[in-house]
């Protein structure tokens, strides 16, 4: 089943120049997302996914700067970009979603006309009428009840889970090809949440447009997502599908991860097992791998030298030095795994 | 468990009212009359959506706003109303808080050990400067820093780090009860499980009690015995962990249980949310009652409504 990529993100590399150094944030980071499905992208802040989101739009601002690397929006190269071009493609063919959708809205702007300012950067011709139309169709898509009334309405008349639909009609007006969302719904509450991601996942159905979710929350990746990408320390650990990483998670901090968090199915006993120690520092990423001095297996070459990127499975990778031939099978979580699947 | 069970509640919360007048013509009613009380050593986890009242019953309890109404008693002393020195003395060394945002609630311009050590100095106790350097220096280890950080500003610690500070600024005055308000939601996941750890240990060891506040059920769980769970400023359920997740009968309650997302894709999927809207729902809170449906499990309702609610 091979399928056509809609976005292809090949070793990109990104830095921000501060006071204190250079900050890597992202070194050398490659995915792909396909048409029509949504790749989840998971860690914790720090690790670089939103980072790689707005390499993605080059919205880094002065400080930030692609390194290196190549981003491909349906076979066209996006990093040689100049800002005018840039401009047509954000909101017509990518469109981004963000967490907070307070400070995402201006407060002093109707919501209606908000929405419609995305029309009419794209679509300068399109007569007031037809863009109020056109408005009127997206408020009732991302279903919002009396639509010609909430047009009217200011960012503080609306709750949060509306204001979040508020903007992914927004995102939505120019029917992109490519919606990023980050973290969208952790600002909301449970019942909220459960309600955004099933509309995304409707509209998705309805559209037929790609996302990339940005999340921490392993909940939310199993709900919305296909593919799962979990990065550290600026670098994609273990890539795979939804239910491969579940079952059979193949890196060490992706069980780490799922081990830190509480099963609500299981009663009681289990203790839960935190991750120790802190994020790496990005100014001085450690040489070898970025997870090590967090690993419960790390091996004396895990500090020396980067591990390489290896296929677990015909449609999933990992990046650890546990799953090399050489390495001891004794204690060895991942070679048991592997066998497993063979 | 009968042991504890004969106990005094360490703090008991009846009725208690807090409304916060906007203007001449509007008030804000954040809590309409909630009742709970929470043993010794136990963790009473609070839950419900944000503007549910949870945060508002936090501070409401440690005195930082005046209730409206009700009764509170904390070690069987009234602590509603105007205290007198020597409640309120108690009250600010029984009673301890974690907020929620650990960059926020640390003073950026004073060193670790002066924050860790201002209750000790204001309550004065330890002898000498050395004396509470050296209970500084123990509490820094129990919560996993070292005592060389004391000499250090809250801005060179990470997340993680900055809330093991705040909980040591609690731990020092020896507290019964901790109240921890949302005091996990701004940490990242392998950190969270950290910090909830470090709490239960700490637990095991003072034997204090935790007033848990936070909208995330499967921590909630994890860590509280029993649970309330807020709706719109009312309790509308509160039990043991056991009987409100086994066997939730208030409808909103079952809504929330439901909208929790699996971290498995296969139990994920099967995952079938109910939808509860107040406004629709033709309930009024208001006029329900607090209705006894088995141990220590409770459901706000009229009688009819907990008729309904148990047949289904």
């Amino acid at each position: 089943m091979v399928m056509e990529p809609i976005l292809e993100v090949r070793d990109l590399h990104t830095s921000f120049l501060t006071s204190n150094g250079e900050v890597q944030a992202v070194r050398g980071v490659s995915f792909d997302v396909e048409k029509g499905k949504t790749l989840g992208i998971v860690g914790e802040s720090g690790s670089g996914k939103s980072v790689t989101s707005l390499s993605i739009l080059q919205l880094l601002g002065v400080t930030g700067k692609v390194t290196a690397g190549s981003i491909r929006l349906g076979g066209e190269e996006l990093t040689t970009k100049s800002r005018k071009e840039m401009r047509a493609i954000r909101g017509e063919r990518i469109a981004m979603i963000f967490q907070d959708p307070m400070t995402s809205l201006n407060p002093l702007i109707p919501l209606g006309d908000q929405v419609g300012e995305m029309l009419w950067e794209h679509h300068r011709k399109m007569s007031k009428e037809e863009r109020r139309e056109k408005v009127l169709e997206l408020f009732r898509m991302v279903r919002i009840p009396e639509p010609e009334k909430r047009m009217k309405s200011y960012p503080h008349e609306f709750s949060g889970g509306m204001r979040q639909r508020v903007m992914i009609a927004m995102a939505l007006a120019c029917r992109p090809d490519l919606l990023i969302a980050d973290e969208p719904t952790t600002a909301l509450d449970v019942s909220i949440q459960d309600q955004i991601l099933k509309l995304m996942r409707s509209l998705q159905k309805e559209m037929g447009m790609s996302i990339m979710f940005i999340t921490h929350d392993l909940g939310v990746v199993a709900e919305l997502c296909d593919r799962v990408a979990v990065m550290y320390g600026g670098l994609i650990m273990e890539e795979a599908d939804i239910i491969d990483i579940f079952q059979r998670p193949m890196h060490p901090y992706t069980l780490g991860l799922m081990a830190s968090i509480p099963d609500m199915n299981q009663d009681k006993g289990k203790l839960l097992q935190p991750i120790p120690g802190s994020p790496p520092d990005m100014i001085h990423p450690p040489k070898g791998c970025p997870f090590a001095p967090r690993c419960p297996y790390a091996m004396r070459i895990c500090t020396e030298e980067m591990p390489p990127c290896v296929a677990t499975g015909e449609t999933r990778r990992s990046m650890c030095w546990l799953l090399d031939p050489e390495a001891p099978a004794e204690g060895n979580p991942l070679k048991q795994r592997k066998e497993g699947i063979a | 468990m009968s042991e504890i069970n004969l106990k005094e509640p360490l703090l008991q919360v009846q009725n208690l009212v807090q409304h916060f007048p906007i203007s001449r013509s509007f008030t804000v009613k954040a809590v309409n009359g909630v009742s709970f009380y929470i043993r010794p050593g136990e963790t009473y986890g609070l839950v419900g959506e944000s503007g549910s009242g949870k945060t508002t019953i936090g501070r409401s309890v440690i005195r930082l706003y005046n209730p409206t109404g009700g009764q509170m008693l904390f070690q069987g002393q009234d602590i509603t109303g105007k205290l007198d020195g020597k409640t309120r003395e108690m009250l600010r060394k029984d009673m301890q808080m974690i907020f929620q945002d650990p960059m926020a609630s640390l003073n950026p311009r004073k060193k670790v050990e002066d924050i860790i050590g201002e209750g000790l100095e204001i309550h004065h106790i330890g002898a000498s400067k050395q004396e509470r350097q050296a209970l500084i220096g123990d509490m820094l280890k129990k919560v996993g820093l070292s005592p060389e950080h004391a000499a250090r500003y809250p801005h060179q610690f990470s997340g993680g780090q900055r809330q093991r500070v705040g909980i040591a600024r609690a731990l020092i005055m020896n507290p019964k009860l901790i109240i921890a308000d949302e005091c996990i939601s701004a940490l990242d996941v392998s950190i969270q499980a950290q910090v909830v750890n470090l709490m239960r240990d700490i637990q095991e060891e003072t034997h204090c009690a935790y007033l848990f506040i936070a909208h995330d059920l499967s921590m909630v769980k994890y860590i509280s015995d029993r649970i309330g769970v807020l709706h719109l400023g009312y309790m509308v359920e509160s039990g043991t962990k056991e009987e409100i997740f086994s066997n939730p009968v208030h409808p909103y309650t079952k809504s929330l249980l439901s909208a929790i997302p699996h971290p498995n894709p296969e139990v994920e999927k099967r995952r079938k949310a109910i939808t509860y809207d107040y406004a629709s729902s033709g309930l009024d809170y208001a006029a329900g009652t607090e209705h006894n449906v088995g141990g220590t499990h409770t459901v706000l309702g009229t009688d009819e409504d907990i008729r309904r609610w148990q047949k289904q």
